[in-house]
C-alpha cells in the first residue's frame, strides 16, 4: 500500500507540492523568483508562454493544477495575456485546492508581486502540512514511460526492463501509459495485435499513420543525430526499441494529452495533433511529453536513457534507468537504475524489471528519485490542436 | 548455432548482429554457426552483418523490418546510414561541417 495525500475532490498525490504558474512568458520570471527560495520544499514551477488562447494549453494547465500531486496553485498573470484565468481558476477552486491569483499589473509591478506571491506561499506550505493521509492501492497508480537521448542499448536493455516492470504493474490493475506515436512508426500492426478489439486495434493503426504524415510534412522523423551516433540507424529501428517500453500486456485503450483513464490497464498517448501540420514539431522536448503524461494523470513517470539524458520534473517525480553501461558509469549520479547489467551479463531483463518495479513502489511512498534530488523540475508546454478521442478508444470506467 | 558472447542475435530470423560491448576492428568471431571477421571496429549496440544482404532486402532486427539495405552488404562490415535507409521517414544527421546529411 503506497501513503499518499488525500485530495478534496477524491484524488489521491504521492506528493504534496505547491505550483506556482504564470499564464504568459511576461510572468515567467516574477514567478521565478516567487518559487526560488522554496524549490526545494516542494514548490514548483510550471506555465504557459504564450499570449495567445489555445484550447490544448487551457486543458492541460487545468488539469495539471489540480494534478493529484499538487496541492495548491498560484497563478501569476501579467494582466492583459488572453489565457482563460478566470476558467482556471474556477477550474482549481472547484476541485477544492487552495488557489490565488496574482496579477503584476494589478499588483503594482515585479517587487511588489513577489512579496505578495512569497507570502501566498509561505502560509500555504504551512496550510499543505495538514493534508491528510490516506492509503492508496496499486491500481489506484498511474505510471507512465518515456524514452529520451536513445541509443542503441535502449531497446535492448533500459526499455524492455520498464516493459516488464509494466507488465507487473498492469496485472495488478495500475493505469500505465506509454507513447510518442511518432517514435512507434513500423510497430502499428504488431501493435495492433495487441489491443482489446479489433476496432481499437484500427485506431491504433491510424493513429501512428497519423504521426508518420505529421512528422513527414516537417520533413524530420523523431530521430536525431545523437541517436545515430548511438547506432540507431532508421525510425523504425529506434521505435522498435521504443515500443518494447510497452511491455506485452493488452492494450485497453487511446488516449490524448488531458484524457484520464477510469480504470486500470495499458494506454497508448496519442501526442500527434490533429488536422493539418501546425506550430511545429508534436513534441519539441522530452519535457514536453512528461507534461502530457502528468495531465493524464501520472503520478511517476519512467525516463530510460542510453546516451544520457539529466532531467526531472516538476509535479511528478522521473525515474531514470539508463540502458548503456558506459553512459552508467560516467554518469551514475543522474540515474536510478543500471539496466546496462543486462548488457553485461550482471542481471536479467526480469530482475531489472522487479528492481523498477519495487523502486516505483518506494518512490510512491516518499522517497526521491535522482533526478528530485538534485533538484530538476523542468517543464514545457506548447501549442496544440487535438479534436476528442473516438468512442473506440477510451474503455468505460466498468 | 554458436555465437560469441560478445554478439546478440535478437531473434532467429534476423540478419543483423549486436555488439554487446566495444569489438575491435579485424576480431574473427563465431555468429550463428559462421566465422565472421569485423572490417571495422562495432560499438556497443552497434550493428554488424553476418551474412550477404543484398541491395533492396529488408534489414530485420528482433524480427522487425528496420529499414532496407541501400547496397550489398558483406560479412563483417557494419550496417548502419551508410548502407541501410528507412522505409518510412529519412535519419539526419550532421556532418564534420557541421551541416545537415539526409540519409
Amino acid at each position: 500500500m503506497i501513503n499518499a495525500y488525500m485530495r478534496a475532490d477524491g484524488r489521491k498525490g504521492i506528493r504534496n507540492t505547491i505550483v506556482v504558474a504564470y499564464l504568459v512568458e511576461c510572468a515567467h520570471h516574477v514567478s521565478r523568483e516567487i518559487v526560488y527560495p522554496y524549490r526545494d520544499k516542494g514548490v514548483h514551477l510550471i506555465g504557459f508562454p504564450g499570449c495567445f488562447p489555445n484550447a490544448y494549453a487551457q486543458k492541460m494547465m487545468e488539469r495539471l493544477c489540480t494534478h493529484p500531486n499538487v496541492g495548491a496553485v498560484l497563478l501569476v498573470s501579467l494582466g492583459c495575456e488572453c489565457f482563460n484565468k478566470g476558467a482556471l481558476m474556477d477550474a482549481i477552486r472547484k476541485s477544492g485546492r487552495p488557489v490565488k491569483l496574482v496579477g503584476i499589473q494589478d499588483t503594482g509591478g515585479t517587487r511588489k508581486t513577489i512579496a505578495e506571491g512569497k507570502a501566498w506561499v509561505e502560509q500555504t506550505m504551512t496550510q499543505l502540512e495538514n493534508t491528510p493521509r490516506t492509503q492508496m492501492g496499486i491500481d489506484e497508480l498511474v505510471v507512465g514511460t518515456i524514452c529520451g537521448g536513445s541509443d542503441a542499448t535502449s531497446g535492448l536493455t533500459a526499455n524492455p526492463a520498464m516493459g516488464r516492470a509494466f507488465d507487473f504493474l498492469v496485472e495488478q490493475n495500475a493505469t500505465c501509459i506509454f507513447e510518442e506515436t511518432g517514435e512507434l512508426i513500423g510497430m502499428e500492426h504488431w501493435m495492433a495485435r495487441r489491443a482489446e478489439n479489433p476496432v481499437l486495434g484500427e485506431e491504433i493503426v491510424k493513429t501512428v499513420a497519423k504521426a508518420a504524415k505529421y512528422y513527414d510534412a516537417f520533413g524530420h522523423a523523431s530521430i536525431g543525430p545523437g541517436n545515430a551516433d548511438g547506432g540507431l540507424t532508421t525510425i523504425e529501428e529506434k521505435s522498435l526499441g521504443a515500443y518494447a517500453k510497452s511491455g506485452q500486456s493488452v492494450i485497453s485503450g487511446i488516449i490524448k494529452p488531458g484524457d484520464v483513464p477510469l480504470r486500470g490497464g495499458l494506454y497508448l498517448l496519442d501526442v500527434v495533433p490533429d488536422g493539418a501540420p501546425k506550430f511545429g514539431f508534436p513534441n519539441i522536448s522530452d519535457n514536453a511529453e512528461i507534461a502530457e503524461l502528468m495531465a493524464c494523470g501520472c503520478h511517476l513517470n519512467l525516463f530510460s536513457t542510453g546516451r544520457g539524458s539529466v532531467v526531472g520534473s516538476a509535479i511528478s517525480p522521473v525515474i531514470k534507468v539508463c540502458a548503456n553501461p558506459d553512459t552508467y558509469k560516467r554518469m551514475s549520479d543522474d540515474m536510478d537504475v543500471d539496466a546496462g547489467r543486462i548488457l553485461e551479463g550482471r542481471a536479467t531483463l526480469d530482475e531489472v524489471g522487479r528492481e523498477i518495479h519495487d523502486l516505483i513502489l518506494r518512490v510512491a511512498n516518499g522517497e526521491k528519485t535522482k533526478s528530485e534530488d538534485l533538484g530538476h523540475q523542468e517543464f514545457i508546454l506548447t501549442y496544440k490542436t487535438f479534436e476528442p478521442i473516438g468512442p473506440a478508444c477510451m474503455p468505460s470506467a466498468a | 548455432m554458436q555465437t560469441d558472447s560478445r554478439v546478440l542475435i535478437l531473434a532467429p530470423d534476423d540478419n543483423v548482429a549486436i555488439a554487446k560491448t566495444d569489438i575491435p576492428a579485424a576480431t574473427t568471431l563465431q555468429v550463428m554457426g559462421a566465422m565472421v571477421t569485423l572490417a571495422e571496429k562495432i560499438l556497443t549496440g552497434h550493428k554488424f552483418a553476418f551474412k550477404t544482404v543484398s541491395q533492396g532486402e529488408a534489414i530485420i532486427k528482433y524480427g522487425a523490418p528496420i529499414g532496407i539495405a541501400s547496397r550489398d552488404i558483406s560479412p563483417g562490415e557494419s550496417m548502419h546510414l551508410h548502407n541501410i535507409v528507412s522505409d518510412y521517414i529519412p535519419t539526419y544527421t550532421l556532418d564534420e561541417g557541421h551541416q545537415f546529411q539526409e540519409h
